[in-house]
């Protein structure tokens, strides 16, 4: 009887412990929501957080974007040339990119990339009390270290979404075009003909600006949250990787469930 | 209680999570005195240091600085009260991704908007107080522990705090830095004309710079004078504090039972 009890308390208090940090991080969005308007008078601390997350992050993002391009433009040469539509391979590597890959993959390169390094820092900070000597230096750490790092991600994410998907298209190109000998004109002209602004490249501008909005919301969230030593930084990271592959992928589904709705 | 104490602290009760950590604590800090507060590990030392600084709430009592109640302060008269306040943090808590010069100019240039020529001079007059001024393009990285809480406490005084907050400044360090961080707290306390609190147990080094010394334990306050008064004292604690006896009030043993009855208990089931 005591081991359910036990048990029932232990499951009980995992629960609202969960629900209470939960409301911890909706606060905490708002917070910084609140300290924003500062962020943004103070361009070269966002300019700094934009160079950290988004310009270091240039590298991976493309040489990955030309490596799924690539991939890309052999499978779909190869699915294609069966129908007798490989003409049709730009139109298959565009969508693929812009719609779907391009703010996915990028999204979880930012997370391993970006959302980690931010984790750490804003953890390891913590644990040197660095936010706390801020804190009595009459400096609001959410204001001067959390918000610029928050939005610092959030503009960076649709922009590298962007470059791999650009890259991607390339890579597709390098494939289909130059090596398998797909003709150009109907390679770029179908790509041209099919994709839509609205309907394709803007969607997938709004998914990579809510994926943005995600990870760097749980990277700052869980440094800020992170028990503050070695191991209790390690977690954080490790949470912040795999709770923002899980949000970029539920929210994948539901956004394009949403807006590509007449499929 | 003298009437030109900066900091009064009365019956201060804190508590967490149902755990209490402070009980009925009294204590004042006359301006341009260097006051120590020392204690074994765990007595609530540097809780106190927070709840002076604002960054805990009594659960009962109140603490005063400057004639204003801190527990009751908002966000903005708290923030405007810290630009008054300078605190050394145990290991420097230097910001680890800019120099010394920035460290040290960082919060002139939040809190002021001074031009960088003046904020220069500034910075490099406190670097030369700690005798640092030749490392400001170093980053902290690259200091010993010494150097690094001198940076610190150049930083902290940045702005020339009215009171100056001391977090185990001698920890970890050897005699030689520990003898010059010493004598810059006095000096600086004097130069500045601040008042100074001062979380330690390092006794030897304490006594030859502070003015008075409040002595804690387990939450309280359980003796207080100046170093010569506490030297000349009787107090078996204080005693045992000072002399660093190994055991007396403040028992060697962890609480347990009976010695012979546990070795003979482990000797049956051997």
């Amino acid at each position: 009887m005591d081991s359910l009890r036990n048990l029932l308390v232990g499951l009980g208090s995992r629960v609202t412990d969960r629900i209470w940090r939960l409301g911890f991080a909706a606060r905490f969005f708002a917070a910084i929501l609140g300290y924003s308007a500062q962020t943004f008078l103070r361009p070269q601390l966002l300019l700094r957080e934009i160079w950290f997350s988004g310009v270091l992050s240039l590298i991976i993002i493309l040489v990955s974007g030309l490596f799924v391009g690539l991939v890309l433009g052999l499978q779909g040469y190869e699915t294609l040339q069966r129908y007798g539509s490989s003409e049709a391979l730009g139109i298959l590597v565009a969508l693929s990119l812009v719609r779907e890959l391009g703010p996915v993959v990028a999204g979880l390169l930012f997370a391993s990339r970006a959302g980690s390094a931010v984790t750490a820092e804003i953890g390891l900070m913590k644990a040197t009390e660095q936010l706390k000597a801020m804190d009595m230096m009459a400096v609001n750490p959410l204001a001067r270290v959390v918000a610029p790092r928050f939005w610092g991600g959030v503009i960076s994410m649709p922009l590298l979404a962007a470059l791999f998907s650009m890259m991607g298209v390339f890579g597709g190109y390098l494939i289909g075009v130059v090596f398998i000998g797909v003709d150009e004109g109907a390679f770029w002209s179908q790509m041209q003909a099919s994709v839509d602004f609205r309907e394709d490249v803007l969607n997938g501008v709004i998914k990579s600006f809510v994926f943005g909005v995600a990870v760097s919301l749980i990277a700052v969230f869980e440094g800020y949250d992170s028990v503050p030593t070695a191991e209790g930084v390690s977690r954080a990271i490790t949470r912040t990787v795999v709770t923002s592959a899980l949000a970029i992928l539920a929210l994948d589904f539901v956004l394009t469930s949403f807006m590509f709705r007449s499929l | 209680m003298p009437a030109d104490s900066l900091v009064k602290i009365r019956d201060l009760n804190f508590s967490y999570d149902n755990r209490p950590i402070l009980n009925g604590i009294n204590m004042d800090f006359p301006r341009g005195k260097v006051v120590a507060i020392m204690g074994g590990s765990g007595c609530g030392k540097t809780t106190l240091l927070r709840l002076i600084g604002g960054q805990l709430r009594p659960t009962g009592g109140s603490v005063e600085v400057n004639g204003q109640a801190v527990h009751r302060m908002g966000h903005a008269e708290l923030y405007a009260m810290r630009r008054r306040m300078g605190m050394l943090f145990q290991f420097g808590a230097l910001f680890t991704d800019i120099s010394v010069f920035d460290n040290v100019a960082f919060q002139i240039r939040e809190h002021t908007d001074l031009p960088e020529e003046l904020v220069r001079d500034l910075v490099m007059m406190k670097l030369n107080a700690v005798g640092l001024r030749g490392a400001h393009k170093l980053m902290p990285n690259e200091l010993s522990g010494g150097m690094a809480r001198r940076v610190a406490l150049a930083r902290a005084i940045a702005l020339d705090p009215m009171l100056m907050m001391y977090d185990e400044p001698f920890t970890g360090l050897d005699p030689l830095s520990l003898g010059v961080i010493g004598q810059l707290i006095r000096k600086l306390n004097d130069a500045l004309g601040a008042t100074s609190i001062m979380v330690t147990h390092d006794i030897q080094e304490s006594m030859l710079i502070v003015d008075y010394i409040y002595f804690m334990s387990e939450g309280r306050v359980v003796a207080e004078g100046t170093p010569d008064e506490l030297r000349a004292t009787k107090d078996p604690f204080v005693h045992q504090f000072l002399y660093a006896e190994a055991d007396g009030p403040v028992p060697f043993h962890y609480p347990a039972g009976d010695f012979s009855a546990d070795l003979l208990r482990s000797n049956a089931r051997g």
